[in-house]
């Protein structure tokens, strides 16, 4: 349950250099694919591996990649979303900074499989210094002959670009993305045509996570079946979890997927348990716009099965008592945590990212943010609840692209499993600024 | 042309021509069952999808595939399929959803329709007459941005503004060269000039026309009268502007045209773009041959007070074609 496969060579010195990530075995998927593999043949052994992407939504990515619409003289394109900006997720910096060979690996093999000659890195814009990093590499492979024209004398020409974006969250919506990359403003696009008919500059595009692309390279170089035998049922594989909040080993972990979140967060391997000795309170699976879970639904399943690391496991229940496993942005929260003040900040984050292209979105999030402030600092009504579940209903669903889900999850979750925690706020409003609630009664017999 | 499609929209069925959205397959059909839409205008490309009011159930979604949709789409952008059932006035589910769009669409608007000049023609007001609740949820300050003059003729009150883009995409679109976009993002996006810049070209009016709620307005017009107090009557001239019809609505009160503006449909969507010239410049009715009387829906509080018969317009009296229209009204009047 330890195999390493995106971060094998992570600790190697100078890993971050052409010459040494070569000699580590680097590169080897692009003269595998190019000297003996079909393009197509590639795509088949992506599908084979099951892979799901890593980005957050899960959508298996060889499929993604048969969808591509191969018009005849137009051209296609591959774009990686370095964007990372979910709160709770920081594994694709990490990642770029310490092995930028291995997304760059990936590109090429991933490019050369969906017959994009020209494919772009789109970085947020905050990763200002990373983006350095990776246009050294860039330089390196274009030294050794990996990018450019008739990459290893096979004929196939590659140009990788990077790109900065200026520091939006919805840039790391797909479409939204694409415009922004195109040069205009960073709202999605209305869907459909989807980006694998219509994406950049109205060709043909795939957009891939940056952990995606980097583990392509594995796949091509152990097949795709054998890749398939990583991980537990339809989550094949490693995923990096960027773990925070309050645990003791606070990191990036690779893990294989079906790992049962108590050891994920217990084990000394891991997060190493909650710091200072404390109770786990409640736990953000995915990055900030998945549901919140209290502690005894993050353990056990509500059939009272160990809850996995995986896309399936973690999302046993729906939404009623489950979530997802999103981008893998774990964070922990302990018993002194204040759920109220923690959902109010996730809200605040989507008030201030929303593009404000369609009305729900744009509205309803300062609408939210305004309620749970009103709540978190002692002025609150009890029917503020209820008001709160209804806007985030009405913004679900509704919206042109997810941001407008992400903003409703984290707070109808909050209030669906800590709904005592809201009232306590209210109704206890002077204390409730000088202390926080603590576990819920129902939950702390539960709890280690 | 491949053979038409059939979709039944709230238990009526019509034949449209593959590619047709839902919205448009509902107005074949017309009435009650025509979803509004607050962003959509078919004659510029790329609008829609964004004010989320034309929400509609996908209960079939085609023949050959019959499951539902799992969310409700917007009918502005989803194309129909053959054997397509879609639920819009029949789904509890939509009209709750709507009616959840018209609050958060009039969180953030000042709702100062008394003093506004779009009073009476206002997609909005008309909107959240039908669809809205009587009063809001909302206990906060609304957000508030300073009146602009872009340009001589036009004022933006970015308080109003529902960002449908539409006016983003008329300058972008219809006049030469594009000066006006949104800045900054979320609630706090407006509509802008760079770095105020006036609008100056020669269609930049019809930005007021394509403008759902009372944000852009006729800076000749503006505290002049309201609308249902002006008599609007079609009205023809020879522009010389090559991209302009010259087929306007003038608006009188008394013998005055207090100002012009192109011909909306039954969707407020304009029939044809005017110029500049024509909207501001050409305010006597000597510029003009006079068509005959608009017709406005009955719904509508612009023709509540038409025509009357004790005082006809001076310019009825004088003009055959209107003397021919309201001859059943005027005719002890009319000599």
């Amino acid at each position: 349950m330890s195999r390493k496969i995106l971060l094998e060579h992570i600790d190697v010195p100078g890993i971050n250099t052409f010459d040494t990530y070569r000699k580590m075995g680097g590169y080897r998927s692009v003269e595998k694919a190019l000297k003996t593999m079909s393009p197509d043949d590639v795509v088949e052994e992506v599908k084979k591996s099951g892979m799901r992407g890593r980005g957050g939504a899960g959508f298996p990515t060889g499929m993604k990649w048969s969808f591509l619409a191969k018009p005849v003289g137009v051209p296609r394109y591959l774009v990686c979303n370095a964007d990372e900006s979910e709160p709770g997720t920081f594994k694709d910096r990490y990642l770029m900074e310490k092995i930028p060979h291995a997304l760059i690996e990936g590109m090429i093999t991933s490019s050369y499989a969906l017959g994009a000659n020209t494919s772009y890195i789109y970085i947020r814009g905050e990763y200002f210094y990373v983006l350095r990093i990776l246009e050294k590499a860039i330089a390196e492979a274009y030294a050794n002959g990996f990018l450019g024209k008739n990459i290893l004398g096979s004929g196939y020409d590659l140009d990788l670009y990077v790109h900065p974006g200026a520091g939006a969250y919805i840039c790391g919506e797909e479409t939204a993305l694409l415009e922004s990359l195109e040069g205009k403003r960073g709202n999605p696009r209305v869907k459909p045509p989807f980006p694998a008919i219509a994406g950049l500059y109205a060709c043909p595009t795939v957009v891939n996570n940056v952990e995606t692309i980097a583990a392509i390279a594995p796949i091509v170089n152990m097949g795709g079946d054998e890749y398939a035998k990583i991980g537990i049922g339809r989550s094949t594989g490693t995923k990096l979890i960027s773990a925070s909040g309050h645990i003791n080993n606070p990191g990036i972990y690779e893990i294989e997927l079906g790992l049962p979140v108590e050891e994920f967060i217990y084990s000394d391997k891991y997060c190493g348990g909650i710091k200072n000795g404390k109770k786990l309170k409640a736990v953000v699976a995915g990055g900030s716009s998945v549901p919140i879970l209290p502690a005894n639904l993050i353990l056990k399943t509500a059939n009272n099965e160990a809850r996995l690391m995986s896309y399936e496991s973690l999302s046993d229940g729906g939404f009623v008592s489950g979530t997802m496993l999103g981008s893998g942005g774990f964070i922990v929260y302990d018993e002194d945590s204040c759920i109220v003040r923690n959902t109010w900040n996730f809200a605040r984050f989507y008030h201030h990212e929303s593009c404000g292209q369609c009305s729900p979105c744009r509205e309803g999030t300062g609408w939210m943010e305004k309620v749970l402030h009103r709540i978190e600092y002692g002025h609150g009504k009890l029917s503020d609840i209820d008001l709160l579940v209804e806007v985030s209903k009405k913004i679900e669903g509704n919206t042109i692209c997810p941001l407008g889900d992400a903003a409703a999850w984290p707070v109808a979750s909050a209030i669906r499993h800590f709904r005592e925690e809201f009232e306590w706020h209210i109704k206890e409003a002077s204390i409730s600024q000088t202390r926080n609630f603590g576990l819920l009664a129902a939950h702390e017999a539960l709890v280690k | 042309m491949a053979d038409k499609i059939k979709v039944t929209i709230d238990g009526q069925s019509v034949e449209v021509e593959p590619g047709t959205t839902i919205l448009n397959a509902a107005r074949q059909i017309g009435g009650d069952i025509v979803p509004p839409a607050m962003c959509y205008y078919s004659k510029l490309k790329g609008s829609g999808g964004k004010c989320r009011t034309c929400l509609v159930k996908v209960a079939q979604g085609s023949e050959k595939d019959p499951r539902p949709m799992p969310k409700l789409v917007a009918s502005c952008q989803t194309q129909v399929m053959d054997g397509m059932v879609v639920e819009n006035t029949t789904s509890p589910e939509v009209l709750e959803a709507r009616k959840g769009i018209v609050e958060m669409l009039l969180i953030n608007h000042p709702l100062d329709c008394p003093v506004c000049d779009q009073a009476g023609e206002c997609d909005l007001q008309n909107l959240s007459f039908e669809h809205g609740a009587s009063n809001s949820r909302y206990e906060f300050e609304r957000r508030t941005f300073d009146k602009v003059d872009i340009g001589d003729k036009i004022q933006l009150h970015m308080n109003r503004c529902i960002l449908c883009y539409r006016c983003v995409y008329t300058a972008d679109q219809i006049t030469e060269g594009r000066v006006h976009g949104v800045l900054n993002r979320g609630d706090q996006s407006e509509i802008s000039t760079y770095i105020s810049a006036a609008i100056d070209n020669d269609f930049s009016g019809n930005v007021i026309d394509v403008c759902p709620v009372g944000a852009l307005t006729d800076k000749t017009f503006r505290f002049k009268n309201r609308v249902w107090f002006t008599k609007p009557v079609d009205a023809h001239r020879d522009c010389d502007h090559e991209k302009c019809s010259g087929k306007v609505v003038l608006w009188y009160k008394g013998e005055d045209v207090l100002r012009v503006t192109a011909r909306k449909d039954q969707y407020g969507e304009v029939e044809s773009f005017i110029c500049n010239t024509c909207r501001f410049e050409k305010k006597a009715t000597a510029d003009w041959t006079i068509e005959g009387p608009r017709k406005i829906e009955d719904t509508s509080v612009i023709s509540s007070n038409h025509y009357e018969m004790a005082h006809p317009l001076p310019v009825i009296e004088k003009n055959e074609a209107l003397i021919e229209a309201n001859k059943k009204m005027f005719h002890k009047k009319i000599k």
